[in-house]
């Protein structure tokens, strides 16, 4: 195959999957399925931004419900507040939302920053639980425990004749869901070829050596991280507005962190891909098994979530998109060194090369 | 003319004094050598001179400018780039990619630009031509093999346009014909203007490609001069032979 | 003034028992290089097993731990063998999502078996009390700290007084050389995650005495601890002592003074302070290079 055919057949095959995402509402024809599709997507979203921070740095935060909270509460306070009605609006002000839960992040990342390893991931863990107690308490602006309702939609304006009400109602929620993760995607494709984004690969193999050799490591990661908080907050403004309210037990959900996690592990951590399709998967199996599993006090649930997380960390580390890549990097050594390397490049363990040489056989004026 | 001056240099873990007083010139337009038996100092001298350790004590200065104890972003940036005897490279990244790394140092905005398209992208693959791994340049860097590492960390330190390259054991591990593509390399460099400072154990490498060896024992020269000079001093004899 | 002595008091008594949940985080740390966020979730599970064995059995709360702890130290060993030796890249980070993915197992399992009415233990420790000055405590603040402070001795003597000891110390300090001299790092490290999920056991059954407790509740739990062992000093148990019974004694005092409701977050206002001024936490050393 040659490069071109390659790309072309790459392109299309993506142009195929966007024109199939566009019609789902009308291929699954029920709503319940589309329900499940705004979550599938507003975590692919939130899963995509995470994976530039935490996939790319290597560093795990497991603290971004606080910025999916905070992105949920100011969507709500700005409804309360500017007496906006239920509709359109509240769409237009989602990224507002996930700007102001940026801005939180400035501080709290350069605070987490400051340590590395298992100390960044216990103090991005205590990060939530701070924003929790404040959703709790500071009562004027979150209401406490009751928390804040959306505005209701009762009309949106627009009439199609022959569809219902209910039916239209998921359709805006789904095209903002899948807009916001085509945007994520796209600033993670963005950063995955930026220089920036080389600069936060190279942090994540070898942080000091990127320093000494002139990545602005610091910046960089607060950059990431800020980028991240930026899709969790508008990920937690949309989904909170389809759920109606806000409140500190599920918007502030500690779960958030270990579902995000979860997919981008599932999918490949540090992929580009990988975050959508884990989210893809996984929110919809949970939502589903949410539906069937409902006995028990969502017990049977948690035991589910537990033992998958347990299975793919455990048996597909590297998740399903770097598992194949691994496989295709094979293909191709096979393919320029046939005899000797294939078998030497332990694929996948880093630094595990052989020790000993061999003169590389290309590189003709060597000896010039 | 001196390049790298180290003055003095005293630097100790815990009870362990590693460099002891320790003054070292590398004169510009040189291949220095450094040699000497395990845990003379010669990697902890490198250390110190690229700002990954801090002195006790002592001056090390660069084309005149202080260096003592400056960071190593700093000193990489003023052009003295250095390899690791453990290569450090960064094993996830495509070969390419690891070239890439070492020329960050642009401002914010310029940093949003794509890696692959920059200007230093036909320079990336020069170097990977020129020491011989441009064919591997698409797998990851921890897939290679040990030898191919160390052209790689070789290569990508090159792009950065350093005016002193400190090698520590470039050599080590690496087969005897591909050593000698190493040296052609290196020499060639050299001609271009390139200083180098390398530390190895394999004689016949330093012996053969350096102009100027300095033997390290117990944390401080104890002999310098030509090769030939070198190999006949006796005290470098005992130093390797002796306790 | 009296308040303050009595939340002073209370601070010290109930940060012994979290000094001894803690400990058992930081031992399992300082060994495995890895962050156990089950604790919490252990202790929720080590309060629920006293709470069965009171309420059903009727047995003598510290009776109890004669059961619990030796079963929930073969629970830590069969978690280890299973869950956490397997891991072998990356170990430190996966550790943690693993170690998430076992605590959100028990609380299902406790979910299941006993739903998500608030409990607390019931004993006559708890029902009775005594008088300091004009307020009352009950028996099991005083019992639970006694309890923590002979568990934390038997930890100490067991650290530092036998070969078991010396071999986890030497682990702790450099897990290569410690294989080199021919300690089974692989073993003791599974005696010591058993170790420290017997010492959640522990606090579970004083916890659980103290504090009404839902299955959810290791959320709130492993929050504290976590938030105690980074203010110490990753690894360091003194610093866990001295940080549990600091952050625990703050956190009453400003119940009173100010609000419960703001407690918690001091707590965690605290541990914000110390990371900008020290970010190796009080008694910890700065982290060396990451690999």
């Amino acid at each position: 195959m040659t490069d071109s055919m390659a790309k072309l057949l790459k392109v299309g095959s993506l142009l195929l999957l966007l024109v199939l995402a566009l019609l789902f509402p009308f291929i699954a024809g029920n709503s319940t399925y589309v329900t499940i599709a705004i979550f599938a997507f507003g975590f692919a979203a939130a899963a995509t931004g995470w994976n530039v921070f935490s996939g790319y740095t290597g560093y795990i935060a497991l603290g971004h419900a606080a910025y999916y909270g905070i992105g949920g509460y100011t969507l709500a306070i700005l409804c309360q507040h500017w007496h906006i009605a239920g509709g359109w609006i509240p769409f237009l002000l989602v990224p507002l939302a996930g700007l102001v839960a940026a801005v939180f992040s400035v501080p709290l990342g350069a605070i987490a920053l400051r340590t590395r390893r298992h100390t960044f991931v216990v103090v991005t863990i205590a990060t939530f639980f701070i924003l929790q107690l404040m959703s709790y308490n500071l009562r004027g602006l979150t209401n406490g425990s009751s928390g804040i309702d959306f505005p209701l939609i009762t009309d949106w304006g627009i009439n199609i004749p022959g569809i219902s009400f209910a039916d239209f109602y998921v359709l805006p929620f789904y095209y903002v869901a899948l807009a916001l993760t085509l945007v994520a995607l796209a600033v993670s494709w963005f950063v995955r070829n930026s220089k920036f984004g080389l600069g936060l690969l190279a942090i994540r193999d070898d942080e000091d050596r990127a320093l000494g050799l002139g990545v602005r490591t610091g910046p960089s990661k607060l950059f990431a991280f800020v980028i991240s908080a930026f899709f969790a907050g508008a990920a937690g403004a949309l989904l909170s507005y389809y759920i109606g309210g806000v409140q500190p037990t599920f918007t502030f959900d500690a779960l958030f962190d270990v579902a995000i996690a979860l997919m981008v592990f599932f999918g490949g951590i540090g992929t580009l891909a990988g975050p959508i399709l884990g989210a893809l998967v996984l929110e919809s199996v949970q939502k589903y098994s949410a539906t069937v599993f409902t006995q028990g006090g969502g017990g049977v649930y948690l035991i589910i979530y537990g033992a998958l997380f347990l299975v793919v960390v455990l048996l597909l580390p590297q998740g399903v998109i770097p598992s194949l890549s691994i496989l295709w990097n094979k293909y191709v050594l096979r393919r320029i060194e046939p005899t000797d390397a294939a078998e030497d490049t332990s694929a996948g363990t880093p630094g595990a090369g052989p020790v000993g040489d061999r003169l590389p056989r290309v590189n003709e004026g060597a000896s010039a | 003319m001196n390049v790298l001056e180290v003055a003095n240099v005293s630097k100790s873990y815990g009870g362990i004094v590693a460099l002891n007083g320790c003054s070292l010139n590398v004169a510009e337009g040189q291949i220095a050598g450094l040699i000497g038996p395990n845990g003379s100092g010669k990697t902890t001298l490198f250390n110190v001179m690229t700002g990954y350790e801090k002195v006790d004590g002592g001056t090390v200065t660069f084309a005149g400018r202080p260096i003592t104890n400056a960071k190593p972003d700093t000193i990489f940036g003023m052009g003295v780039g250095r390899t690791f005897q453990l290569t450090r490279i960064f094993p996830r990244l495509t070969v390419i990619e690891n070239m890439h790394v070492a020329v960050q140092r642009q401002g914010m905005l310029g940093l949003l630009s794509r890696w692959s398209s920059s200007g230093e992208h036909q320079r990336a693959l020069e170097l990977l031509d020129f020491v011989g791994i441009s064919r591997l340049k698409s797998l990851p860097a921890g897939n290679l093999s040990y030898g191919q590492k160390k052209l790689l960390e070789f290569a990508f330190i090159l792009i950065a346009n350093p005016k002193v390259i400190l090698l520590d054991e470039p050599a080590g591990g690496v087969n005897p014909a591909m050593i000698n593509v190493l040296a052609g390399r290196i020499r060639e460099l050299n001609r271009q203007g390139i200083t180098f400072l390398v530390v190895e154990h394999n004689m016949e490498f330093v012996m053969n490609l350096c102009h100027h060896v300095t033997v390290m024992h117990r944390g401080t020269p104890i002999a310098a001069g030509r090769p030939a000079e070198v190999r006949q001093n006796p005290a470098v004899l005992e130093a390797y032979l002796g306790d | 003034m009296s308040l303050i002595l009595d939340a002073v008091i209370t601070g010290i008594l109930t940060g012994g028992v979290y000094a001894l949940m803690a400990s058992g985080l930081t031992l399992v740390f300082g060994v495995m290089d890895i962050i156990n966020i089950a604790q919490g979730a252990l202790v929720i599970l080590g309060a629920y097993l006293s709470f069965v064995l009171q309420q059903q059995f009727h047995l003598d709360l510290f009776l109890g731990l004669v059961i619990t702890l030796p079963a929930m130290f073969i629970l830590g060993v069969i978690i280890y063998v299973l869950f956490i030796r397997p891991l072998k890249h990356d170990r430190t980070m996966l550790s943690i999502l693993v170690t998430f993915a076992i605590a959100l197992i028990i609380e299902g399992v406790l979910t299941i078996v006993f739903h998500t009415n608030t409990r607390q233990i019931q004993s006559p420790y708890v029902t009775q009390s005594f008088q300091i000055g004009d307020f009352y405590l009950s028996y099991i603040y005083v019992f639970g700290f006694l309890l923590s402070a002979v568990l934390l001795g038997a930890l100490y003597l067991l650290l530092y007084r036998t070969k078991f000891g010396q071999g986890l110390r030497a682990s702790m300090q450099n897990r290569t050389a410690a294989e080199l001299i021919g300690i089974n790092v692989d073993r003791v490290s599974a005696y010591t995650f058993g170790i420290g999920v017997a010492l959640a056991a522990a606090g579970g059954m004083a916890f659980g005495a103290t504090t009404a407790f839902v299955p959810g509740s290791h959320y709130d739990l492993i929050s504290r601890l976590l938030a105690i062992i980074v203010f110490a000093g990753m690894g360091s148990l003194g610093g866990a002592l001295i940080a549990a019974e600091a952050m625990l004694i703050v956190e009453n005092v400003t119940a009173v003074v100010w609000s419960p409701v703001w407690s918690s977050t001091v707590f965690f206002v605290l541990l914000v302070a110390i990371l900008i001024l020290r970010p190796q936490g009080l008694l910890g050393k700065l982290e060396g290079r990451k690999q």
